[in-house]
């Protein structure tokens, strides 16, 4: 149980000790097992946690299911379920979440890497050190700012660019969303640069390379599975990603692959239905549990691949 | 012979060239880096100045002591930041204990198996969750499975879950960074493994967590999604009840059960309404809002660079 074992109630030394420190040797014993005991009840909350999410999302979809079929769920291109004749189309909901994260993407992921290149290979000591937190402190602020930004001032700007641009669209959520996640991408990407050997660039400015060689050449490829991590995970935040979208996206389910256009994603429908008052236990209240599950299931799908590419590096070196 | 040696002044030059040209590509990229980072920059300052000058004007006292209002000028945001502290305190009072004690558990106590196997890939897939999912998940268990309505309470516990993989994985970083040879130390003199942890491990991690927990908090006090799923109220013109009351027990929890708003929600109530006066105000209250996560994450970090710079083990 313990890599280091304790002495006092080894049989050596039990002769030494009165019978008093025997009783309260016990006593200690037992209080020590409570206490790891309790400790390991902490520690098993957060798996409840996850069951309790799994169960719940379950639970309300399968009653969901029970009375929308799953092809029509699944296929269907309308997104009505208010309306008097509802259809359950998750479609547009879909599209609406994967462009709005490919926009994002588009911006952070080169955006990201090549922040942490420069950092991990460019800047001086006391450069990163001042970059760094900073970033910290962007990727910190709450995301409803970020749709504040998103909704008021970068769509004004849009609109003096792009023409007959909608006051809500994907496009400038999507942007704003995108330099939301720079900060995270970035930080996994140089981490995982940082992790390559020293020894890795020595050989290669040896040979003659200069820096952007050696980090093209030799660092990047090196740290592969890394960078892969960030781009997954950051996949995985702009999908899960509400408040930007819920704000400044527009709220409109259509299915169009123009990002020009207001739309909706799930997690924007999921808030646009919390704001009304749905009664407990209808199917519209249950809506929201079926695009729960959706998005669940998305997100773990890429979080468990890109921590297992994480990990992956880490055990590289 | 003759075309030998006035090919090799040629050849040094070309090679000469070669370096100029990858140097060249050097400060390229140098450059490219730079303007990406200041993007960056810019779009924080931007961010930081159309708030400022479109939100400072609203920042006055009668801001922080008003209640919403239906009059743009009127409003102000009591009841929001009342709610925010009391939700913190719920979040706080919940996730540090469990979030602490699951990670010297999981760093100290847990044997090599299975069960902690599954408990860390646990721990890791639950920092990702998008925070709405949270949100579904306190619909179901704290306001319809537990009955608690759109409480104070249930928000708290909410974020209590969502930061708990902050304040364990901080809380993990914080001991793993301690030297085997202070156990070894606390054991040789007969110390158990609990009098070891709360002696030893727990004092010297503290600045490690503190700062995850600020972190967390930080976090919590600016989510939104999953305060939106469980249905709090948009528009609260009171006060829960006080804590403190003058008769005996003179200590109330009536405030747990209370309907509330908090920052955030107040801030995107504003911004989705289409007078222009009221995104005044949203503006003055995400003022308030980023300088609050600011100088939460900036005192964060300003004590993991101390904590960095004092540590000589």
């Amino acid at each position: 149980m313990s890599s280091i074992p304790v002495t006092y109630d080894t049989e050596s030394h039990a002769a030494a000790l009165a019978a008093s420190g025997l009783r309260r040797g016990h006593a200690s014993r037992v209080k020590e097992r409570a206490i790891e005991f309790v400790l390991f009840l902490a520690a098993l909350s957060s798996v409840l946690t996850t069951v309790a999410i799994v169960v719940i999302l379950v639970e309300e979809s399968f009653q969901f299911f029970r009375q929308v079929p799953l092809s029509s769920f699944l296929f269907g291109t309308e997104w009505t379920p208010l309306f008097a004749e509802p259809k359950y189309g998750i479609l547009p909901l879909l599209t609406g979440t994967l462009m709005s994260s490919g926009i994002a993407l588009l911006v952070a992921v080169p955006m990201g890497t090549i922040i942490a290149i420069y950092l991990s290979e460019f800047a001086s000591f006391r450069a990163r050190e001042s970059a760094k937190p900073f970033l910290e402190l962007l990727a910190g602020i709450p995301t409803v700012v970020y749709g504040y930004f998103a909704l008021l001032f970068v769509t004004p700007i849009l609109q003096r660019i792009i023409p007959g641009l909608s006051g809500f669209n994907l496009l400038s959520a999507g942007l704003v969303m995108g330099i939301m996640i720079i900060p995270y991408v970035s930080s996994i990407c140089e981490d995982a640069m940082r992790a390559v050997p020293m020894a890795m660039r020595e050989g290669s400015y040896a040979m003659g390379a200069t820096r952007l060689q050696t980090a093209l050449r030799v660092v990047t490829p090196a740290a592969t599975s890394g960078i892969a991590a960030a781009y997954i995970l950051g996949i995985s935040r702009a999908v899960g990603e509400t408040m930007v979208l819920a704000i400044a996206a527009g709220n409109q389910p259509n299915f169009t692959a123009n990002p020009l256009e207001p739309a909706q994603t799930i997690t924007a429908y999921i808030v646009s239905v919390s704001l009304g008052d749905l009664p407990h236990g209808g199917v519209g209240y249950r809506t929201i549990f079926a695009a729960g599950l959706t998005l669940f299931i998305v997100t773990l799908f890429f979080n468990l691949i890109g921590h297992a590419m994480r990990k992956k590096f880490r055990e590289a070196y | 012979m003759s075309a030998a040696s006035s090919h090799a002044p040629d050849s040094v030059r070309e090679i000469r060239q070669l370096i100029a040209r990858h140097k060249r590509w050097d400060y390229i990229f140098v450059t490219i880096g730079l303007v990406c980072l200041m993007v960056g920059v810019i779009a924080f300052t931007a961010l930081f100045l159309s708030m400022l000058i479109q939100g400072a004007p609203r920042l006055s006292l009668d801001f922080f002591t008003s209640f919403p209002s239906r009059k743009p000028e009127m409003a102000g945001i009591l009841s929001a930041w009342v709610g925010s502290v009391l939700v913190m305190l719920v979040t706080a009072l919940a996730a540090v204990p469990l979030g602490v004690a699951a990670g010297v558990y999981l760093e100290e106590y847990a044997p090599k198996n299975w069960v902690t196997d599954i408990i860390e890939i646990n721990v890791t897939n639950l920092a990702g969750v998008p925070s709405i999912i949270y949100g579904l998940l306190a619909l179901g268990v704290f306001v319809y499975g537990l009955d608690l309505g759109r409480s104070i309470l249930s928000a708290g516990l909410t974020l209590a879950l969502l930061i708990l993989p902050v304040v364990i994985v901080a809380t993990r970083e914080a001991i793993r960074a301690i030297p085997v040879g202070i156990r070894e130390g606390a054991y040789a003199l007969g110390a158990t493994k609990w009098q070891t942890t709360r002696d030893h491990i727990l004092p010297y991690s503290s600045a490690g967590i503190l700062t995850g927990i600020i972190i967390g908090l930080a976090r919590a006090i600016g989510e939104t999604a999953p305060i939106i799923t469980i249905g709090a109220l948009t528009f609260i013109a009171f006060l829960p009840p006080a804590p403190l009351t003058t008769q005996p027990p003179f200590i109330s929890f009536e405030w747990l059960m209370a309907p509330f708003t908090v920052m955030p929600i107040q801030m995107f109530n504003w911004v989705s309404r289409p007078e222009e006066a009221f995104q005044v105000n949203a503006a003055a209250a995400g003022l308030v809002l980023v300088v609050m996560t600011l100088a939460m994450n900036g005192l964060a970090i300003w004590l993991r660079y101390r904590l960095r710079r004092n540590l000589k083990w």
